[in-house]
């Protein structure tokens, strides 16, 4: 592997559209969950450890060579909030277009090919791990990383948040990161013998019912 | 899932390719940016009204935080709502039209699909600041509107958008009296910063309105297609 590679991969500036979302977190400033720093880690904690897994498993499963119509599928039946299944398979499309023109490939023409509306992004971020000649450790580090990255800038544009303070949280919350990247690489492993069932399923009801009621808003800064 | 290379579709095209997946040539696309409040949404509307009976067009709008520039036109109702669609910036226009324009270029290939083809995409960007220009793997031209409310000095101070923008468009002639806007001074400072790059002064509530700037529009779209 190569570890530059993982870096542009990783990197918030890689043009995939992440920037015009905020992981929920959004909706949690508007309804008082997210105030300060200290609530802010808690919904990161909340975020990493639910739906940050289950989209580490998925990147992880992908990068190994998974089927991908099988994972999309997964990550579906994982997925209760039609705006949330649209919003990742929305970010699964910019992030395909981003990988395809920043590591060509056949593999990744081929599932664009396939379809064309796209699939779930933790699925295209495993591919395009994949394309860069990365691992499934790597994929699964990109997104427990971005699961509380995504949020964590959000908030400093929508609190005024003091940017120190968040990124303190993130870098608070790095050991976590890392064990679950190792759950989730785990589960990955097993998907490849037994299939998808064996992804984790760790719901955050919560995180669902607040993408909802965010894409009824008339007024919002990030899209979900 | 099968992964068959001998399928008929080609994959989607990543960047800003002139041509279709099928092959035929795209529509031309042209930006609008400029700050806030200088017209960029009545310029928009004003050339869909005088172009929409010529040409096929479509328009992607890209707010800041609401939807109100896409539901200005759809309320004007310059165009059929299904050839409008707005792109959401998470707080950062310049990002989503300069930066990263994978939402951007969604949008006007999903235009395309579902009305096209067409022959123009405006692709309007939110109210922002001088700096803020189009990447060139989005639009194929840009305008720049100003106005002179905004301060005369605008052109003379320049940035990105007043000087590289491929036209400038000073706009709100007819206020310049009632804010002491020198319009003579704005337009030999325009010239200054952009040598020989276009600059248009219009007033929408004038006879001509947009004219001179969907007259341009027309001569690129003509060397798009020739």
């Amino acid at each position: 592997m190569s570890r530059a590679a993982l870096l542009v991969l990783a990197d918030g500036r890689f043009p995939a559209g992440g920037h015009a979302h905020s992981g929920g977190a959004e909706e949690a400033v508007r309804t008082g969950r997210i105030t300060d720093a200290a609530s802010l880690e808690s919904f990161c904690r909340g975020r990493l450890h639910t739906a940050g897994l289950v989209a580490a498993a998925l990147a992880a499963a992908a990068a190994l060579g998974c089927d991908p119509a099988a994972l999309d599928a997964a990550a579906d039946a994982r997925t209760p909030s039609p705006a949330l299944r649209t919003a990742a398979r929305r970010l699964g499309r910019q992030l395909m277009r981003a990988a395809r023109a920043t590591w060509p490939g056949l593999e990744l023409d081929a599932v664009a090919r396939e379809f064309p509306r796209g699939v779930h992004q933790p699925v295209v971020l495993g591919l395009a791990a994949r394309a860069a000649g990365l691992g499934a450790a790597d994929a699964a580090h990109c997104a427990v990383y971005e699961s509380v990255g995504g949020p964590a800038t959000a908030t400093v544009r929508l609190l005024s948040l003091d940017p120190f303070d968040a990124t303190a949280v993130l870098a608070r919350l790095a050991p976590e990161m890392d064990r679950t990247a190792d759950t989730a690489v785990s589960a990955a492993h097993r998907v490849r013998k037994g299939g998808p069932d064996e992804l984790p399923a760790a719901s955050a009801p919560l995180l669902e019912i607040g993408a909802e009621a965010h894409a009824a808003r008339p007024v919002r800064l990030f899209a979900s | 899932m099968h992964l068959d290379h001998s399928l008929p579709l080609p994959a989607p095209a990543v960047g800003a390719d002139a041509h279709r997946p099928g092959g035929a040539r795209r529509a031309l696309r042209v930006g609008l940016g400029g700050p806030v409040g200088s017209g960029k949404t009545a310029t928009v509307a004003a050339l869909c009204r005088v172009l929409r009976d010529e040409l096929s067009l479509a328009v992607v709008t890209n707010d800041i935080y609401t939807r109100e520039d896409a539901e200005f036109l759809l309320r004007e109702a310059v165009l059929p709502p299904e050839r409008i669609t707005a792109v959401e910036t998470g707080a950062c226009p310049h990002t989503a039209i300069r930066d990263d324009i994978s939402a951007n270029l969604e949008a006007v290939e999903d235009l395309e699909d579902a009305v096209g083809p067409l022959d123009l995409v405006l692709v309007e960007s939110g109210g922002d600041n001088l700096t803020a220009t189009f990447s060139r793997g989005l639009v194929d031209a840009q305008i720049f509107v100003i106005d002179v409310a905004g301060g005369d000095d605008i052109p003379r101070k320049g940035g990105p958008g007043v000087t590289t923008a491929d036209l400038l468009v000073v706009n709100k002639t007819d206020l310049a009296p009632y804010v002491g806007s020198d319009l003579a001074r704005m337009a030999a400072d325009a010239k200054a910063a952009r040598a020989e790059l276009p600059v248009v002064l219009q007033s929408l509530r004038s006879e001509e309105g947009v004219r001179d700037v969907a007259d341009w529009i027309r001569a690129r779209v003509a060397a798009w297609t020739a």
